[in-house]
């Protein structure tokens, strides 16, 4: 059973009929970029291990992953700065097999933004229209269209040096997109920008693709930049892609513990199948302490050791006993970090597993607020946990 | 500080005291480092010059030291006068052997540097591009040969390109020629030699730019359409200037005044500033007009290389 069956098994709604389903989700729809078993070897080490995916057109795709996990060396081949080991990569129906990068349609936001210190902020954006050949008169044309779209009309004339981080990264961004090219490649692109700069241009890139329409790649190892921006996400661990979905699916069934894991905080616990049935399970956990009811049947054998995984957010913390049976566990509170809109708590079971409940803070002074030491509840939906096989 | 314990006495003082701020306002620990090396070319190089600016305005003569004084007391008649001779430079004007001499210097040096730079450039982009395990190693090697004495590297030259020499021998052995080619006493010999010698000069100026270019700005290049010779040329050249320019300079400006190298491998039509120099000094004892050459010299390459810098340091500050 794949995510989307699942997810409206669960929830009980099918996709509106009216709503027109996304490329990805089209059964006859053509990839725009095919990624056909592509792996990269440096000597000995795998960057990318046999990678296959399908990237439609419009689409914002982030590659999400830590160091090391081969995002990078994913996005350098599709530029053309890596050739690949084996497979193949194709580009709006052009296998891309020994075509140099400058002859590529593809463009590339690069992490350290690379803009040529000895050119103006004009001659940047120029560059790659001049390579091109465009007659001067387009050109300018061109270049006074692009720095109005990241609004720096005013700066044409500075050198990168004389540019706040914000602004050079705009400049990045228009001479990537100038030439228009078909797919383009962002690297990290908000990695060296402030909190609140990183979420202004999260949102005007966002406008941005709407706008143009350009396929946009982005690798990221921030989760948060990757939920906002991506129409997918494609989480990789050791070279591989483990699991591609839209950001909401990634969040709400990871497929993985380490899919879990590495997209926001999540509490796993160890347990094992009791009953295993065809639309639910129960799952019996001592370190929990407490009997888990899915209601949705999972391909597992009795018996079988698996972890249910639980998001912070999704567990209600009381002081009076629900009347629930299953999904219930009791521990106490031993630490709280108020963050604001919401405070974290620590709680310890009595097996010692440290569970982790954030709390939305709704009023300003909550009258009684929950403080340490306190023995507390932890229940949540039949439906909020996601049991992990692998 | 002392407003409270002393502003009663001491206001007498206040001209006292506005001087010693005057004096406390200079930096000490800095003029102190600035000033030895200013301290050190006043005393080695901006005397001297002037010594040999003096000597310039001198007529030769048979004495210990050979020209006259500038200076005349008349002890009887108490008057002082001062005797400015510019026939040496007017002489320089006029004999067109100078001037020719100093064409062909810098025309020597000017091919050489350019020759240094075609040689240097990819040797310092390898260094620079190579693995940092052994970037160390190969710059090592680049400084290696000034542990031997320059002169016995010319030397050696002579015997390499000498008519029994080693090139000639091999080129000999293997039939490509079959008489020994003149390679010793020829400007081709001179433009081996400087070159060879003033390679490191160029080399590491140029390693020191190149070092600190960022690759994925040829990627970037690349990327927007520029092929490697377009990328080379608009991206490494113009971020390379700045060691380009230090390099030829440090290269050029020697070869300019080079005296051994076109002595020992150069022809007896090798014209070279720095032998017409050596021939005035010592052969013709002429210290005069040899001083008039040297500060002719000085001024020639002195100006247009202010000039230069001035533009590259404004260029900078844009």
């Amino acid at each position: 059973m794949n995510v989307s069956e699942l997810k409206s098994t669960i929830t009980g709604v099918a996709n509106p009929v009216n709503t027109e389903l996304p490329l990805w989700k089209q059964p006859d729809a053509a990839p725009f970029v095919r990624i056909e078993n592509i792996t990269k070897k440096f000597d000995d080490f795998t960057a990318v291990d046999n990678v296959s995916l399908n990237i439609y057109k419009k689409e914002l795709f982030c590659l999400l992953g830590g160091s090391g996990s081969g995002k990078s060396t994913l996005l350098r081949m599709l530029a053309g700065f890596e050739s690949p080991t084996s497979g193949r990569i194709i580009i709006d129906g052009v296998d891309m097999e020994g075509i140099q990068p400058w002859n590529r349609p593809v463009n590339m936001m690069f992490q350290s933004y690379a803009l040529f210190p000895h050119l103006s902020v004009a001659d940047n954006i120029a560059f790659g229209l001049k390579r091109e050949g465009a007659n001067k008169h387009d050109v300018k044309k061109r270049v006074a269209e692009m720095l109005d779209m990241v609004q720096l009309g005013h700066l044409g004339k500075r050198k990168p040096h004389q540019l706040s981080g914000g602004q050079r990264q705009r400049v990045a961004l228009a001479r990537s997109l100038v030439k228009r090219p078909k797919l383009l490649l962002l690297d990290e692109p908000l990695g060296a920008l402030d909190k609140k700069l990183r979420e202004e241009t999260q949102f005007e890139i966002m406008n941005l693709q709407e706008d143009l329409g350009v396929t946009f790649v982005v690798v990221t190892h921030d989760q948060e930049e990757a939920m906002t921006l991506a129409t997918r996400i494609g989480v990789m661990n050791q070279g591989l892609i483990v699991q591609t979905d839209a950001p909401h699916d990634v969040y709400e069934y990871p497929n993985s513990r380490f899919v879990a894991e590495f997209v926001g905080s999540v509490n796993l616990l160890e347990g094992f199948i009791t009953e295993d049935n065809i639309d639910s399970v129960r799952i019996k956990s001592t370190e929990a302490d407490c009997e888990f009811f899915v209601p949705h049947g999972i391909s597992c054998a009795p018996q079988q050791r698996v972890h249910v995984a639980l998001r912070p957010e999704k567990i209600k913390m009381t002081r009076i006993k629900p009347t629930q049976e299953e999904n219930l566990m009791k521990g106490e509170i031993i630490e709280i970090a108020y963050m604001g809109s919401l405070s974290v708590y620590r709680v310890n079971l009595q097996s010692g597993k440290e569970i982790r409940v954030t709390q939305p803070n709704f009023a300003r002074d909550m009258g009684e607020r929950f403080t340490w030491n306190e023995q507390v509840f932890l229940s949540w939906d039949v439906d909020s946990s996601v049991v992990l096989t692998s | 500080m002392s407003s409270f314990s002393g502003n009663v006495w001491l206001s007498g003082f206040s001209s006292w005291k506005a001087r010693l701020n005057i004096f406390s306002k200079i930096n000490w620990g800095r003029l102190s480092v600035i000033s030895v090396p200013y301290l050190w070319l006043a005393v080695f190089f901006f005397v001297p010059f002037l010594v040999v600016f003096k000597i310039s305005l001198s007529e030769s003569a048979i004495a210990i030291p050979p020209y006259t004084d500038l200076l005349d007391f008349n002890v009887e008649e108490a008057y002082v006068s001062m005797k400015l001779n510019l026939g040496n430079y007017l002489y320089l004007w006029e004999d067109s052997f100078y001037l020719d001499a100093y064409l062909s210097s810098i025309k020597i040096a000017a091919i050489s540097t350019f020759f240094t730079l075609l040689v240097g450039f990819p040797i310092a982009y390898l260094i620079a591009r190579s693995d940092e395990k052994i970037r160390g190693i190969l710059l090592a090697l680049v400084i290696l040969p000034f542990w031997t004495s320059f002169l016995l590297r010319v030397y050696a030259w002579v015997g390499l390109l000498k008519n029994q020499g080693l090139i000639n021998e091999v080129l000999l052995s293997f039939g490509i020629i079959n008489e020994p080619l003149t390679m010793l006493q020829t400007d081709f010999a001179v433009y081996i030699g400087i070159v060879y010698t003033y390679l490191p000069f160029m080399i590491l100026p140029l390693y020191s730019a190149l070092e600190k270019m960022d690759i994925s700005l040829l990627e970037a290049a690349e990327d927007l359409g520029a092929r490697p010779i377009q990328s080379f040329f608009m991206i490494t050249i113009p971020l390379a200037m700045p060691g380009i320019i230090a390099g030829c300079m440090l290269v050029f400006i020697p070869a300019v005044g080079e005296y051994v190298i076109p002595a020992l491998l150069g022809g007896s039509d090798t014209l070279m500033i720095g032998r017409v120099l050596w021939d005035e000094f010592s052969l013709n004892r002429d210290w005069p007009m040899a001083s008039a050459v040297a500060t002719v010299m000085l001024v020639f390459l002195v100006l247009p290389i202010m000039l230069i810098r001035n533009k590259s340091g404004k260029e900078e500050a844009m």
